[in-house]
């Protein structure tokens, strides 16, 4: 009832108090403005440095781990309710590092809806050979096209082109580090020695830098025949098969599913890298608790100010008691109020929050780790705004509520009579 | 026997502040549609306090009250907030205009409120009642720049919005110079005798109260007597 008459009661009330209306409205701004803007920096840094990691670590990597044989052939002879042995000195057994029927896990791959993509992978460990010192390193053997798409590879390649490894053979792309540990150029010539000492020369075609100095450091990338051909290994040797989901959150259960289907080990991505998800927890739980912080104190900006209103306007409350206005038409009135003061200035505070992560994001931030990124990282998401809006009309719904309510209670007697 | 408006039943009142007083012992008196009554009495004898409780504001007292035959003990604050908006129009002793409106809209909300009308008409009803009280280029005026004589009519017009039953006031000349006081008199005079109002005045003003139809005379939170006045004026 009346909902056009309690908003313009409202606004005059405001239009009266413009001044104290707008410090309120200001504040409100203010904490929405860096509500906004810190969410947005923050997810856009956490984003970028679990990209870092996540975006090149595949949701699921199937492999076999060099272990034990679980059954051993004591224990398959003499197992029994009333025995039971232990075994010490166990070696592994001759067991193979490649997976068991490739061909035939990638043609399921395929199929399920699940899957993304794959990628096989040979990981070998090697010397390069620099003059009289060798560095351990670790050739990944990968199929350039498949890896580019599903884990950006292209995009980590600083200097040469990635497409020659797979057009030429014996060639290899360096990490930023092992080249400059190895003092080579592209179009240099480098020795490695394989874990069997077979001594191979292989063509430098590129550097590529992924943002990890360490990795850098060690790591090195060719076509997946050029390492076939190092290992001295058939063409359906591979060691690792790396699957990208559509739904990351569905690596833990699929990789139990293919463990047991292909009889292979399988790790999902969550618990390789459990670390990172800690992380990206603690650092968006530190954005939204200061932003709500702001709010608060915006609130309570917000609390004061109305309740200064209600006490110098007093006689108007009286007054339109007076006239027929109920306690609850009084307590709308001073809600309507509050909640303007949110909506306004939380509007502004989502337009100033905007601009002010768009000024972020011009800023520029160039790091030897990171080729890929050129200003500081900012996430638009849209969530951020809604939470925003939502959060700066609860708060000062909440901030003008006990006001209110003391005004709706204030007698009308005891004001007229006090003159 | 002309239809009661307003009937006040064994009314008392005390206030426990620090000591408990009795301000308004066995008040019994009713009005008709039409009466031109005022209520006179030192200061101090329970005047506001009884009009406070007649107007529905006030609802901390013993005895009953009937407006329009209809019981106000039981009902809810929202209900006589109705009651008040619909039946009864205040004028107070200082005018109680809302500063951060204009003239024209102090006078228009009682009937936004009340919402019989559309805003159009109850534009249109205020500018009639202000041009009846010979104010109407005021209408735009804010609060601040009109006279105190004035401020009381715009009160007066305001009272009158919706047509109530009854006005109520307290000393409403009691704060005007005796020209302004006169003017106020002569609105009320004129509202009873060309537009049949019922009005209801407290005053310490004799003269004025001399001129009403009827007085009501207290002392000490009693009724003292109550006399038709000859009409004389
Ligand atoms: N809130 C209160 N607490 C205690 N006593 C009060 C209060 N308000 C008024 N009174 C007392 O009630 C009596 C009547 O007051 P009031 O109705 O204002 O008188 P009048 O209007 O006739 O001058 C006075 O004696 C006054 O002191
Ligand atoms: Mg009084």
């Amino acid at each position: 009832m009346n909902v056009k008459l309690i908003f313009s009661i409202a606004k005059s009330l405001l239009l009266a108090r413009w001044k104290q209306t707008l410090v309120a409205a200001i504040g409100v701004t203010f904490s929405i403005t860096m509500f906004i803007t810190l969410l947005s920096f923050m997810t856009g840094l956490n984003d970028l440095l679990d990209g870092l990691i996540l975006n090149r670590t595949p949701h699921i990597r199937l492999y076999n781990e060099i272990k034990p044989n679980v059954n051993q052939p004591l224990n398959l002879a003499t197992n029994t309710e009333y025995q039971h042995n232990f075994i010490s000195s166990i070696k592994s057994g001759n067991s193979r590092q490649e997976i068991y029927n490739y061909a035939a896990i990638t043609e399921v791959l395929k199929k399920d809806e699940r899957v993304l993509g794959y990628s096989p992978k040979i990981i070998a460990q090697v010397f390069f050979n620099d003059g009289a010192i060798d560095i351990t390193g670790i050739v990944n053997g990968i199929n350039i096209e498949d890896e580019s798409k599903l884990f950006h590879f292209n995009e980590y390649i600083t200097a040469g082109n990635a497409s020659d490894v797979e057009k030429l053979s014996n060639s290899i792309v360096l990490g930023k580090g092992l080249a400059d540990k190895l003092l080579v150029n592209i179009g240099d010539v480098i020795q490695l020695t394989t874990s069997k000492g077979e001594r191979f020369p292989l063509k430098v075609v590129g550097y590529f830098q992924s943002g990890l100095q360490e990795f850098d450091k060690t790591q090195s990338y060719a076509s997946i025949a050029t390492v076939q051909k190092l290992l001295g290994k058939p063409s359906n040797y591979v060691t690792d098969l790396q699957v990208k989901l559509k739904d990351i959150k569905a690596a833990p259960a699929v990789t139990k599913e293919y463990a047991r289907l292909f009889n292979t080990d399988a790790e999902d991505i969550q618990t390789a890298n459990s670390q990172f998800e800690t992380g990206t927890f603690v650092r968006t739980l530190i954005s939204y608790a200061v932003g709500i912080t702001l709010l608060v104190v915006a609130g309570f900006g917000i609390y004061n100010i109305l309740n200064m209103m209600i006490y110098e306007k007093m006689d108007t409350i009286a007054i339109l008691k007076a006239t027929g206005f109920a306690g609850k038409d009084v307590k709308r009135i001073f809600i309507v109020i509050a909640l303007s003061i949110g909506f306004f200035g939380g509007m502004a505070g989502l337009l100033f929050g905007f601009g002010l992560s768009s000024i972020i994001d011009q800023i520029p931030f160039n790091t030897a780790a990171l080729p890929t990124i050129k200003t500081y990282p900012i996430n638009y998401n849209p969530m951020f705004y809604l939470i925003g809006s939502v959060f700066s009309l609860i708060t000062t719904y909440f901030a003008g509520w006990f006001p209110a309510c003391k005004a709706s209670k204030i007698d009308p007697v005891i004001i007229i009579r006090g003159k | 026997m002309s239809e009661i408006i307003l009937e006040a039943k064994n009314i008392c009142k005390d206030f426990h502040d620090p000591v408990t007083i009795r301000v308004l012992n066995n008040i019994n008196f009713s009005i008709n549609k039409g009466d031109f009554v005022s209520i006179t009495g030192k200061s101090g004898c329970g005047k506001s306090t009884l009009l406070y409780i007649l107007s529905t504001m006030d609802t901390d007292y013993e005895g009953e009250l009937l407006i329009d035959n209809v019981s106000m003990n039981e009902k809810k604050e929202a209900q006589l907030a109705k009651v008040r908006n619909e039946k009864i129009g205040f004028v107070f002793q200082f005018h109680y205009l809302l500063n951060e409106f204009s003239v024209l809209r102090n006078v228009m909300l009682p009937g936004l409120k009340l919402g019989k009308y559309s805003e159009k008409e109850v534009e249109a009803r205020a500018m009639d009642k202000l041009k009846m009280l010979d104010i109407g280029h005021l209408a735009q005026k804010s609060v601040n720049q009109i006279s105190g004589g004035e401020k009381q009519r715009v009160a007066i017009a305001r009272a009158l919005i919706n047509d109530p039953h009854i006005i109520m006031g307290d000393e409403p000349t009691g704060n005007l110079d005796k020209k302004n006081s006169e003017i106020v008199f002569d609105i009320f005079k004129k509202l009873a005798e060309e537009f049949n109002q019922t009005l209801l005045i407290v005053t310490h003003d004799q003269n004025f109260a001399d001129r009403t139809h009827r007085t009501i005379e207290m002392e000490d939170g009693r009724i003292l007597n109550s006399k038709a006045n000859a009409f004389n004026s």
